[in-house]
């Protein structure tokens, strides 16, 4: 397993000045900025590893590549009188063999890399880690995020709070339509779908808050569908969820129901309990598929932008 | 009585679809005034639209699809200044308005611009190079332009009665189901695009068939142009996949009208195999755009080199290989749904395959160059400037196709970048190139250089300008389709991004003057010997324009690059071959039967739209009332007599001898 090898160690060795180099190039790019090449986890830095390694691998053939089209171009001009022309010149065997095996070559050593790393990074599979996962549940609506945390019993909307160095193991539905969820810093993107459970696993290294979004239009709310990632310590998570435990509203089947009406740029709040089995119940279909539009066109309180 | 139809429908609280629909209607209305009193009518009837010469038709389809690309290119320009306005404000074009906006400028621009400008050119182009009179199916072809046409005009019906889709260029369920989409956005989606689809499913039957039947005595394939092999494997893959597209638009289209659960949330529907069936037609697609423009890049490239093109079966090896790979890799469309590892590596490293033999082409279009004698025409410059460009879309494509990378890099700015890169970079400008290419021998006079050098200049940098910020953006976790945006790092790239689509802009105000002066100056640009380039197909012993027959006297070919051996014969020996024997010619008929059909066709479409369930039998009866009657005629060709042909054709070898002759003496 030479090549695989190679690249899972590539994949795996995240050497810290590397990191840090490149943080600091980025630096004035940082705060809530999304930057996906400013990885703050261990699945967004082994992405940006394998993105820069395909990069340099395929610029060994392509920069040549453009360079000798337009030297050929400009050499072979016809007013060029030192150019020596070879008007039949149409198979060469050496030529031929040379342009089928160099992309070849490129495609054997990327194919590894794309077989390993689907592998390393497959979304389902848990992160190494000393640290118990943390569970979230995720559904997407019309046009917000909904996050519950089933061990805890609680659940925010449009705010995400995870602690630090923990791994996070989320499953993924959808309310409605399609969605994707998609925190840049932290690295790996999923679908979420009405009636299946979807699964990803990030961690995040460092404490920060992170820009948050959906990937895939969902319709006229889409361009509203962010959220924050808070990041914070530990104790600082235990705080908030005892803070949050008992307090605002509670999530049941019929506050999940008004929440699954359309409603667009949500502002960031908490449900105080959460029922433990809703979210089964969504998949399932349990709970009914958000109702979509009422009527053909969107109305002022669904989208508050529009004006008539 | 009228459906879901009312007056309600018009939205004439909108300036910009109103005001834009009347300037059309005007400039559409003064166009037809000015045909009409000028009296042109019935040449325009008889001549054209009732024509089944497959030049016209080709002429009339490169028409078409220039027409829609300002459609699609004004789209496309609202959407960059939206961007570049819409920081923290909603900017000026309301979600419900920019959704569809996106929607109709993907829609227009790979079916009604892409797609109509690669088959005109085929169309004009592949009888002449097979050196044959027309192509297998006359009046089938005619009937395919007239339903792309209705699929254009249903399309642009929406900007004015009722609206568009906000689903995207692919309307992906659930969101483009009934409950989440109710209004007739998806439906005008549907039908239009179904009843285009008709259509170019029938062109890609009828060109199959020609290249596989009708071939010039002595055409083998392994003598055929490469224009020739890659359109065989590009409309291969049409009869392939377009009835994957048809099925997939008929499931969903049950789904919306008849609460069918194909697709649906409840009932046992499932997205997924929307996505895999759309994607199973839907990159094949990619490759039949993308085909028929590296057919065009081999015969400019070997054309200005002055050299045969290098690799010619290695060539036709690497685009069958195209054709074969692009049915293995639709996966790749959806990294992001959570297949698996296994599903995903296998599908990435087989997406990744395929540049395997693209870039063999890149390789054999450089060592056609080499060597070579390089004229930097209009053409050749568009050659180059894909070669150049192409190469970095394919890297960014190959980048997309590592799994790990898609999860950071799917559905943002950077995919938006990588395929602009490959359809700008790759199909238009070879489209650019195959138009400014065969112009002259389609009308008779060449486009004025300078002009089209200047265009190509500003298409080059434009695109530079406008899409290099968009792979900045994807790095930077710009996703795409945002109606507006609050993270002040993304405005300044948008803002470039912006100007570059205005650059873009001058090159296309650059084109439409190209043609206008050329026009005017045809006399000082005329072709007089039918071989304005120095070719070496068949298409350039023909005159310019060519005659309704094409050849006087089918060719017999002797080896490859046809034309290329006669005239290296001619030159070599100081003469002409010796007039052959006419005859007479026997030719299709014309016949109104592509238009009367598409008529009917438009009222079936939209009817169905706006649920007029009478008009649309009224319709479906009168299309088929149009096959019987067309069935039924008993007098379907016409003969043009020999003295016609002899007339024409010595014309044409007068010429020829002349150009022998100024050749010998300089």
């Amino acid at each position: 397993m030479g090549l695989a090898g190679f690249f899972r160690a590539r994949i795996r060795a995240l050497s810290p000045w590397r990191g840090a180099a490149i943080a600091a190039a980025l630096l004035p790019l940082a705060g809530c900025f999304p930057a996906a090449l400013d990885p703050q986890g261990p699945v967004g830095a082994q992405e940006k590893t394998i993105l820069l390694d395909s990069v340099g691998i395929m610029l060994v053939v392509v920069v040549p590549t453009i360079v000798a089209t337009l030297a050929f171009a400009f050499w072979y001009r016809a007013g060029n009188t030192k150019a020596r022309r070879l008007p039949d010149f149409a198979y060469s065997g050496r030529i031929e063999m040379v342009v089928w095996s160099i992309p070849i070559l490129v495609i054997i050593f990327l194919g590894g890399l794309a077989w390993v790393g689907s592998h390393e990074l497959d979304p389902a599979k848990p992160l190494a880690s000393p640290n118990k996962p943390l569970e979230v549940d995720v559904v997407s609506l019309d046009w917000k995020w909904l996050f519950i945390y089933p061990a805890q019993g609680i659940a925010s909307v449009n705010q995400l709070t995870i602690p630090v160095g923990v791994p996070v193991h989320f499953t993924l539905t959808s309310a409605s339509v399609m969605n994707t969820f998609f925190v840049p810093q932290l690295g790996g993107m999923i679908y979420t779908m009405n009636g299946m459970a979807d699964q990803l696993n990030l961690q995040a290294d460092h404490p920060g808050a992170y820009y948050g979004e959906s990937a895939h239009y969902s319709g006229d709310g889409f361009s509203d569908m962010h959220f924050m990632v808070n990041a914070v310590s530990p104790q600082d998570f235990a705080a908030w969820v005892q803070k949050t435990h008992g307090a605002g509203p509670a999530l049941d089947g019929g506050a999940y129901q008004a929440l699954a009406k359309q409603s667009i740029n949500v502002a960031p709040f908490t449900y105080g309990s959460a029922d433990p089995n809703l979210f089964q119940a969504i998949v399932t279909q349990t709970q009914a598929p958000g109702p979509g539009p009422q009527t053909g066109q969107p109305t002022a309180d669904v989208s508050p932008r529009t004006r008539g | 009585m009228f459906g879901k139809l009312s007056l309600a429908a018009i939205p004439l609280d909108q300036p910009i679809p109103m005001t834009a629909s009347l300037i059309v209607a005007l400039a559409g209305l003064g166009v037809l005034g000015w045909i009409a009193a000028k009296g042109y009518v019935p040449y325009l009837w008889k001549e054209w639209i009732c024509s089944v010469d497959h030049k016209r038709i080709g002429v009339m389809y490169t028409l078409l699809a220039m027409v829609m690309l300002l459609r699609g290119f004004s789209d496309a320009l609202m959407m960059r200044s939206q961007q570049a306005l819409a920081f923290h404000s909603g900017g000026y074009l309301a979600p419900e308005h920019y959704d569809q906006i996106f929607s109709a400028h993907g829609t227009i621009m790979i079916f009604f611009v892409a797609m109509p400008f690669l088959i005109g050119l085929m169309n004009f182009v592949l009888p002449l190079q097979l050196g044959v009179r027309d192509v297998a199916f006359p009046t089938l072809n005619s009937v395919s332009f007239w339903l792309t046409a209705t699929g254009v005009l249903l399309v642009n019906l929406s900007l004015v009665i009722g609206e568009f889709a906000r689903t995207g260029w692919l309307p992906y369920p659930p969101l483009s189901e009934l409950q989440y989409s109710p209004g007739v956005g998806v439906d005008y989606y549907l039908w239009s695009l179904q009843i285009a689809g008709v259509g170019t499913l029938l062109t890609g039957v009828n060109f199959v068939t020609t290249i596989l039947k009708l071939r010039a005595p002595g055409m083998s394939y392994l003598r055929m142009p490469m224009f020739c092999w890659t359109s065989l494997a590009a409309n291969l893959l049409i009869v392939a996949a377009f009835p994957i597209l048809t099925a997939t638009l008929a499931m969903l289209t049950l789904d919306r009208y008849l609460g069918f659960h194909f697709f649906t949330n409840g009932g046992g529907g499932n997205l997924m195999m929307f996505m895999n069936l759309i994607w199973a037609w839907g990159h094949p697609e990619v490759y039949i755009l993308i085909l028929p423009a590296f057919g065009i890049y081999s015969e400019v490239v070997s054309t200005f080199s002055g050299k045969p093109l290098f690799g010619y079966r290695s060539m036709v090896m690497a685009t069958m290989a195209i054709c074969i790979l692009s049915f293995t890799v639709w996966l790749h469309h959806f990294f992001t749904m959570g297949a698996g590892a296994d599903v995903n590596a296998i599908f990435g490293i087989a997406s990744m395959i395929i540049a395997v033999p693209t870039g063999v082409k890149v390789f054999n279009w450089l060592f056609t160059m080499y060597g070579g004698t390089v004229r930097f025409t209009t053409p050749m410059l568009w050659s180059l400037g894909f070669m150049v460009t192409f190469v970095i879309g394919g890297m960014t494509g190959v980048l997309l196709a590592v799994p790990p990378a898609d999860f950071l890099l799917h559905n943002s700015l950077f995919l938006i970048a990588h395929f602009h890169n490959v359809i700008i970079g790759g199909v238009l400008f070879g489209a650019f190139a195959g138009y400014t290419y065969w112009f002259p021998k389609a009308f008779g006079f060449r486009l004025h250089e300078g002009l089209g050098q200047a265009a190509f200049w500003c298409w080059l940098v434009g695109f530079y300008v406008a899409f290099m910020p968009l792979y900045v953006l994807g790095f930077m976790g710009m996703t795409r389709r945002m109606q507006h945006y609050d993270v002040p790092e993304w405005r300044p790239w948008l803002l470039i991004a912006a100007v570059g689509s205005a650059i873009i802009t001058i090159g296309i105000v650059l084109q439409i003057v190209q043609l206008v002066v050329s026009i005017r100056n045809r006399e000082s640009l005329r072709d007089e010997t039918g071989d304005p380039w120095d070719g070496r197909s068949l298409e350039w012993s023909t005159p310019s324009p060519p005659p309704a027959f094409n050849f006087a006297v089918l060719p017999n070919v002797e080896g490859e690059e046809a034309y290329w051996g006669v005239k290296s014969t001619a030159r070599e020996r100081g003469q002409l071959r010796d007039e052959p024997a006419y005859e007479a010619i026997e030719m299709p008929r014309n016949s109104p039967t592509g238009f009367v059909c598409a008529f009917f066709a438009t009222i079936v479409g939209f009817s169905l739209i706006w649920h007029i369930w009478w008009f649309a039998a009224v319709g479906f009866l009168g299309a088929y009332a149009t096959f019987v009657a067309f069935a039924w005629r008993d007098h379907h060709e016409e003969f043009i007599p020999v003295e016609e042909v002899a007339r024409i054709d010595r014309a044409n070898r007068a010429s020829r001898a002349a150009a022998l002759a100024r050749r010998a003496a300089s």
